[in-house]
């Protein structure tokens, strides 16, 4: 135990202090950060804007279109289709005349092809008015009648309640437990990759170098194996917490650096159609309203489990990476051949967690999430809907116990196609021969 | 009590190959013990087998007069292997501390003993250089290192010279009789012959994973030896018929000449004393290792053929 404890503290440490390390670790999250201010920069620089004008000669759409960031409309009557290009307009809106029938279109010429974002806004805008106008004009209400109306519709509250244990109604929180299942999954589905090639090119570094027979005959096989895996895993956990506090320090920075206003530009612009007030003010509601759902989620229950299925996934797995890098020689290309059986499992868990977010008590989701080859993925997407709800207890520990059973297993299957593998030069394990070294 | 390993009735087979078939052997404590053998004999796998790396499928290792516990005993043994190598990017001292450290060695004793070692060869400049900035032969110095730094029982050395320059090679071959002197016992493993018979008291000899040749390395001379017998004249005398010898040779001013059974040394220096022959120099021709060493691995082809085993 004592040199598995060394062992690990090599791999650690001589990982850890690495230059490449140090600086993955600080600049991941200042990428991250920098791609998403970037992407919020140019689609707040970059916004088309465009003015159309429209001829209205009976009044139609009076009052019902609204200008907005990046569509103005102005109602004229000088402009017409043949000069609106010279008058400054990028467009001419031309809205059905009293008395029209549904055969009649409603034009929008334009002198190039709108944005889609554009072309979406004025069609919404359109829609709007049409409706408004055919409520009033039928039913003989005043436009500013119906907007009250809609308003008041929009007021009533919605909760979406789940029954809990006692009959203790709970709110519910599809959209949060979406976003934290399908962030959580992708998380783990990233680490698998990242840290189990790292134990991969680990142990085919020390068959490479010729320093394994000498670690050998000082310890165990599986000791060296179960070093590196630890060691590996202990850095990656130290990666990913450094990673979530540097986020927090970058960000709460940038939070400084820009003021309230210039938030709330970027926010309303990236809601920014026309009408964005409006949606706006919908926006800080469904915020308002996030807040409350987040704090009815049971983090502690989530954050448990990701650790668990982190920590559980990346062993089973990495056991795996461990056999696949003793068995390969100096040619990387081997291993990316041998290295298909385990990578599949792992991609196949990933398009099954994308379907599970979004239809967490299907069967396919809920099998696969007690499956071990899938569940650290799977189950992951399926937590933050709710235990005891959506994955009851029973599934949970059966998940969470084959996953342990699982992790000895591949550890075990590993330990024996290693302990060959890694004294095996000049040729390409078959799997053949590994199911032999297994039965031996 | 007084062999520090003993080997029963050995066996490993691989799929393809016997590669250790019914060895038995002993190696006495203190001496420099050879391992001899071809290409594919089986001595790694052998090896393997004493240092715990492998299991045997047949057979029993005594050490120090208990059976062979892997891990208690690997503390008393230092390997190293003939495939060897180090960690590239890891500075040298941590290496060696870390090597030490894994034979069981706390970190205050290992730092000391590393100190001396690199003191005695040295290596002190090294320490906080990386492996890929030494050279083969270098690299091959701190490995040794490495292997006897925890002052082990058994000194395990398969082909320790390779790669390294003559006046390396000697530095390590005295740092191998002082280990000897002071107790430690070393198997060395090689196919070089020249050297087996400068440095070891005892030898086998392996071939197709069994043994062929156990003992002294002077009985086996002895044992394999023909007769020959090299002798210098002043002038170079005429010889008539005798039974006493054959002329197997003659070059310049001397005879090597092959004595025929029933007849003595000195029966050949009477005949050429009768003659009148001035004799400068007369000794017998003993085989080298080589010789004997070609002479019974003869017919096996370079490499081993696979074969079939029943089992």
């Amino acid at each position: 135990m004592n040199k598995t404890w060394l062992i690990i503290k090599r791999e650690y440490l001589t990982r850890v202090r690495k230059k490449t390390f140090i600086l993955s670790t600080i600049l991941t999250p200042l990428l991250m950060i920098g791609i998403l201010a970037a992407i919020t920069f140019i689609s707040v620089k970059n916004m088309d804007s465009e003015k159309v004008a429209v001829i209205d000669p009976d009044n139609y759409f009076e009052g019902n279109l609204e200008n907005g960031k990046t569509i103005t409309f102005d109602f004229v009557t000088n402009v017409d289709t043949s000069n609106f290009e010279k008058q400054g307009y990028s467009g001419v809106l031309i809205p059905p005349r009293t008395g029209f029938n549904n055969s009649d279109s409603i034009k929008l010429i334009t002198s190039k092809n709108f944005g889609m974002s554009v072309s979406d806004g004025i069609q919404r805008q359109i829609n709007r008015a049409m409706e408004n106008n055919l409520i009033s004009r039928e039913l003989n209400i005043k436009p500013s009648q119906i907007d009250s109306i809609k308003d008041r519709a929009r007021e009533v509250p919605y909760a979406d309640m789940i029954k809990g244990e006692g009959d203790v109604l709970k709110q519910g929180n599809s959209g949060v437990a979406f976003g934290v299942g399908y962030a959580s999954g992708f998380l783990i589905y990233i680490t698998l990759f990242i840290y189990g090639s790292m134990v991969m090119r680990g142990v085919m570094e020390e068959k490479t170098n010729r320093i394994a027979e000498v670690v050998i005959s000082s310890v165990k096989p599986g000791q060296l194996m179960m070093g590196k895996i630890l060691g590996i895993g202990a850095v990656g956990l130290t990666q990913f917490l450094m990673w979530i506090i540097l986020i927090i320090i970058f960000s709460s920075i940038i939070g400084i650096f820009i003021s309230p206003e210039a938030m709330a530009q970027v926010q309303e612009s990236q809601n920014g159609m026309p009408g964005s007030s409006q949606q706006g003010s919908e926006a800080i509601r469904m915020l308002s309203s996030a807040q409350i759902e987040l704090s009815s989620v049971n983090w502690g229950m989530i954050i448990f489990c990701f650790l668990f299925y982190f920590i559980g996934g990346y062993l089973f797995y990495a056991a795996l990476f461990a056999a696949v890098g003793s068995t390969v020689n100096e040619d990387p290309q081997d291993a990316q051949s041998l290295m298909l059986p385990i990578t599949m499992p792992i991609i196949l868990a990933i398009v099954i967690m994308v379907n599970a977010v979004t239809n967490p008590n299907s069967a396919m989701a809920t099998w696969s999430s007690i499956i071990p080859f899938f569940s650290p993925i799977v189950m992951m997407a399926r937590i933050p809907f709710g235990v005891p709800g959506t994955v009851p207890w029973w599934q949970l520990g059966l998940s969470m116990s084959l996953l342990v059973a699982g992790f000895f297993l591949t550890t075990w299957m590993a330990a024996k196609i290693y302990r060959t593998g890694i004294l095996m030069y000049g040729k390409k394990a078959t799997w053949k021969e590994m199911f032999k070294w297994l039965r031996r | 009590m007084n062999n520090i390993l003993q080997v029963n009735n050995l066996k490993k087979y691989y799929a393809s190959q016997k590669a250790v078939d019914d060895i038995s052997f002993s190696v006495e404590r203190g001496g420099i013990f050879g391992l001899l053998g071809p290409n594919g004999a089986g001595k790694t796998t052998l090896i393997r087998m004493i240092t715990g790396i492998f299991y045997p499928d047949n057979g029993e290792i005594i050490f120090d007069g208990k059976p062979f516990n892997a891990r208690q005993d690997v503390v008393h043994i230092g390997y190293m292997p003939e495939e060897r190598g180090l960690y590239k990017k890891m500075k040298i001292g941590e290496q060696a501390l870390y090597l030490a450290q894994l034979k069981g060695l706390g970190r205050a004793e290992a730092m000391e003993k590393i100190k001396a070692w690199f003191v005695r060869l040295e290596m002190q400049s090294w320490w906080n250089k990386k492996v890929e900035d030494l050279s083969k032969g270098m690299s091959q110095k701190l490995q040794f290192v490495t292997t006897v730094l925890h002052e082990p029982k058994l000194i395990i050395l398969d082909e320790p010279f390779s790669g390294l320059d003559p006046v390396n090679s000697n530095i390590i071959k005295e740092e191998i009789y002082k280990l000897a002197q002071n107790g430690s016992t070393i198997i060395f493993s090689t196919h070089r012959m020249e050297q087996v018979e400068e440095i070891c008291n005892h030898i086998i000899l392996m071939d197709k994973g069994r043994k062929i040749l156990d003992g002294t390395v002077h009985n086996i001379k002895q044992e394999f030896k023909e007769n020959l017998f090299h002798i210098g004249f002043e002038q170079i005398p005429g010889v008539d018929d005798t039974q006493i010898f054959e002329v197997v040779h003659q070059k310049e001013n001397s005879f090597i000449l092959k004595i025929r059974d029933g007849y003595k040394q000195n029966d050949v220096l009477r005949f050429f004393l009768d003659r009148n022959a001035g004799i400068i120099s007369f000794n017998e021709l003993l085989p080298s290792l080589n010789d004997i060493f070609i002479k019974l691995v003869e017919g096996t082809s370079i490499t081993r053929q696979f074969q079939e085993t029943a089992a």
